[in-house]
């Protein structure tokens, strides 16, 4: 594979996965699933910084993944803690279910 | 075809498929294993594009910690010996409708770019690269983000906490 055809079709998997992550927010109701989700869709702009990475020959884009990946890594402690605080009180995981900030 | 391109076809098949496992396997403890074939899957290609130290970190902070992190929050919010581990499929038709149109949008977006930007060789020997760009050009992002993950470590564990009557 020469090397900017590698760079388009990680570019397009990662679309892919993005994609893939999109659907799962919109099909799923389940709050942990659409969390495995939101997951999906960080590593799949992971995966397109670190294919720019590669097309520019510089590593700017993976120090970029190294953010990300803190705020994912932060997302996941605070998500789950919420989504368990909020389980006790509800009893439940469906999403329509969590409206306490609707007014 | 060559070596480089069938490993990419198997490890994007790995991806891909398991990611599909993840929306639609009606168990969550099926979605979060799917994840983790996910996970991997995403780990080697890293490796195949020349992202050699974040391949390895890839593995230690997704799947030695989000995922176990993950596992924890399905064991703790459903009992074990219940088996109702479903979730529901709403919406299907427009949801995917819009997911295609997205996708096509995006995909023709990605092939019409001409990305050629360097010499389209990965560079070498990340690790060191990657260590002085963090002490010098992005050492402010650096440190915001380590009180970030600070904040957000002591947020989480102040909301889980149980508050004790008065």
């Amino acid at each position: 594979m020469s090397p900017d055809r590698i760079v388009q079709s990680a570019l397009l998997l990662s679309l892919a996965l993005f994609v893939v992550g999109v659907v799962g927010v919109f099909l799923r109701r389940n709050v942990i699933t659409v969390f495995m989700c939101v997951e999906l869709m960080l590593n799949a702009v992971n995966l397109s910084f670190v294919a720019f990475s590669r097309a520019l020959g510089t590593l700017d884009a993976q120090v970029l993944v190294f953010f990300v990946l803190t705020v994912a890594a932060a997302e996941a402690a605070v998500g789950l803690a919420i989504i368990i605080a909020i389980h006790r009180h509800r009893d439940t995981l469906d999403l329509d279910a969590f409206n306490l900030m609707k007014w | 075809m060559n070596a480089e391109a069938a490993v990419f076809y198997v490890l994007a098949a790995i991806t891909v498929g398991s990611a599909a496992v993840v929306v639609l396997a009606r168990s969550l403890i099926y979605s979060a294993f799917a994840l983790l074939f996910t996970f991997v899957g995403v780990a080697g290609l890293y490796l195949l594009l020349g992202a050699d130290f974040l391949a390895a970190t890839q593995l230690l902070i997704y799947v030695g910690g989000i995922l176990v992190l993950l596992l924890f929050g399905v064991m703790l919010t459903h009992k074990l010996y219940d088996l109702d581990l479903r979730s529901e499929v709403t919406q299907f038709l427009p949801g995917v409708i819009v997911s295609i149109g997205l996708f096509a949008v995006l995909a023709l977006t990605a092939w019409r770019t001409d990305w050629a930007g360097g010499d389209g060789r990965a560079p070498a020997a990340t690790t060191r690269e990657i260590g002085q760009l963090f002490m010098g050009r992005y050492l402010l992002p650096f440190e915001a983000a380590s009180i970030l993950l600070l904040v957000a470590l002591m947020g989480a564990a102040m909301i889980v906490r149980r508050k004790r009557s008065a």
